[in-house]
C-alpha cells in the first residue's frame, strides 16, 4: 500500500513538473530530513526540483557562544546541570558536555524536563537545564517553570522557529515553497504562517505525507498561490495547541537572538520574562557570567554546518563531511544531531 | 530533538496519563491537552503530550490514502 501511494505521488510530482522551470523547496524540520533520506525521495524528484534541508534540527541551529555559557556554568558553580542526549555531544574546542561528564562533573542526560525536575526534588544542589528547542519543546520547559522547585532553574537556548521562516524569505537564498515543520505546527497552528508569503505545506513525517507536500507545493508555486495548507491535519488544527501557547508566551518573551547559519533573527530567542527570572540561570548566576568571554572554535574553522542549514551547500560539498567529521567524531553539530542533516546523511546514506 | 510519537492513553491520573506507545508504556504530562480521555491517541515530545491525534486518521490509515490517491485522479 505504502510503496504504491508514493510511486502514484512520484508520477503526479513528475508530471506536474514537466517542463516548467527549476524549482527549489526546503523543509524545515530534521525529522523531515530523516523520512526523505531514509526513504530516499530525493531519488524520486525529477531534475528540476530540488530538495533542500533547512534549520530544521534544534540542536544544530544553536550557536556556539551559548554552548561556552553552559560550559562556564558547571565550571564555576556547584550546580548539576540537565540536558537531552544530542546536546551533551556538540563539542567546542574538543570538549562537549559527556566530556565534563567524564571529569565529575554532574551533568545528567535527561529524557524530558519533568525528569530534570525529579532529579531538582531529590537534590540539594541548584539544578540547572539546558533547554533547547522550539515551540514544540517551549511549553514544557515553561511548564516546568511554573511548577516553581526553588532549586531549579534554566538556562533558555530556546528559539521561536516562525521568524526563522522570515529571516530566510529576506535572505539571497531563493527557495520557492517550504515544507513547514509538523510538530512546531502542532503548537503554533495553521494561523501562526498566514502572513508569510510563500507556498507553505504542513507535512506529517510518514514518507506519503513528505511526497503530498511536494506535489501540493508544486502545483502551488505553478499557480502563484501563496498559500499554506495543512496536510497534517491528523495533528495540527487552524489554532494549534492554544493552552500549550499560552504557557510558552506568560514564560517566555521575544528577543534577537543568533542562530548558527542564519546569524542573527529578530523575535527568535526564548527569553524568560522578568516575572520568572528567579528561575533563569542567567539571572540567578549573573555573577558567574560577568567574565564569561565568548570566543571562537579554530577546530570548525572548515566546518560547513552553518551553509547546511542555510541550504546552501549539501554535506556532500562540506570538505570535512565523512572524512574528519562523522558520527562517531563529529567536528559540527550538524553531525551530532540525530536530527543533523549531515549525521542523517552519514548513517543514512544521503545524496 | 522534535521527534514525536503518536500513543494510545491507558489510565489518567492528572497531570500524568500511560501512554502505550505499541507496546512500550510511559507515563506523560498532560497539562497543556484538554478533555483528555481514556482511548484517545496523542503526540507525546520529550515527555508531554502536544497534541491530541485523531483516533480516525490513525486506525483508519490506509483506507483514508487510498481516498487521497484517489481524489488526485
Amino acid at each position: 500500500m505504502r510503496s504504491k501511494i508514493i510511486s502514484e505521488l512520484a508520477k503526479k510530482i513528475e508530471k506536474e513538473t514537466n517542463g516548467i522551470r527549476d524549482i527549489k523547496i526546503m523543509h524545515l524540520c530534521g525529522t523531515h530530513e530523516d523520512t526523505i533520506t531514509r526513504y530516499n525521495l530525493r531519488s524520486l524528484m525529477p531534475k528540476n526540483l530540488k530538495l533542500l534541508s533547512g534549520p530544521g534540527c534544534p540542536v544544530c541551529i544553536i550557536p556556539d557562544a551559548d554552548l561556552q555559557a553552559v560550559f562556564h556554568l558547571i565550571e564555576n558553580a556547584n550546580v548539576v546541570l540537565t540536558t537531552f542526549g544530542d546536546m551533551a555531544r556538540v563539542p567546542f574546542e574538543g570538549k562537549s558536555l559527556f566530556y565534563f561528564k567524564s571529569k565529575g562533573y554532574e551533568v545528567k542526560i535527561v529524557y524530558s524536563i519533568f525528569d530534570a525536575l525529579e532529579i531538582a526534588k531529590r537534590s540539594d544542589k541548584p539544578v540547572v537545564h539546558f533547554g533547547i528547542g522550539f515551540e514544540t519543546t517551549m511549553p514544557s520547559t515553561a511548564l516546568a517553570i511554573l511548577d516553581g522547585i526553588e532549586n531549579f532553574y534554566v538556562f533558555s537556548s530556546h528559539r521561536f522557529f516562525v521568524p526563522a521562516i522570515n529571516h530566510l524569505l529576506s535572505s539571497n537564498i531563493k527557495i520557492d515553497g517550504f515544507i513547514n515543520p509538523g510538530h512546531v505546527s502542532t503548537i503554533v497552528g495553521v494561523k501562526a504562517y498566514e502572513k508569510i508569503e510563500i507556498p507553505q505545506v504542513i507535512a506529517g513525517f510518514e514518507p506519503e505525507d513528505v511526497m503530498l507536500a511536494v506535489y501540493q507545493l508544486v502545483k502551488s508555486i505553478k499557480n502563484g498561490e501563496n498559500k499554506v495548507f495543512n496536510e497534517y491535519k491528523r495533528a495540527v488544527t487552524y489554532e494549534g495547541n492554544v493552552k500549550a501557547q499560552i504557557v510558552m508566551n506568560e514564560v517566555f518573551e521575544r528577543e534577537d537572538w543568533d542562530w548558527r547559519g542564519l546569524g542573527l533573527v529578530k523575535d527568535s530567542g526564548g527569553k524568560i520574562r522578568k516575572k520568572y527570572e528567579e528561575y533563569d540561570a542567567l539571572k540567578v548566576f549573573e555573577d558567574i557570567f560577568s567574565n564569561f568571554e565568548i570566543k571562537k572554535d579554530p577546530k570548525k574553522r572548515a566546518c560547513r554546518c552553518g551553509d547546511v542549514l542555510k541550504g546552501l551547500i549539501e554535506p556532500l560539498e562540506c570538505p570535512l563531511f565523512n572524512k574528519v567529521c562523522n558520527p562517531k567524531n563529529p567536528v559540527g553539530p550538524c553531525m551530532v544531531s540525530v536530527e543533523g542533516t549531515c549525521n542523517i546523511w552519514a548513517r543514512l546514506g544521503g545524496c | 530533538m522534535c521527534l514525536a510519537i503518536i500513543g494510545k492513553v491507558e489510565s489518567i491520573e492528572y497531570p500524568f496519563a500511560t501512554v502505550n506507545f505499541k507496546g512500550t508504556k510511559k507515563k506523560v504530562r498532560i497539562d497543556l491537552i484538554e478533555d483528555l480521555k481514556i482511548g484517545e491517541y496523542v503526540l507525546v515530545h520529550v515527555g508531554f503530550a502536544i497534541q491530541k491525534v485523531d483516533s480516525r486518521e490513525v486506525e483508519q490509515y490506509n483506507e483514508i490514502w487510498e481516498n487521497v490517491i484517489n481524489s488526485l485522479q
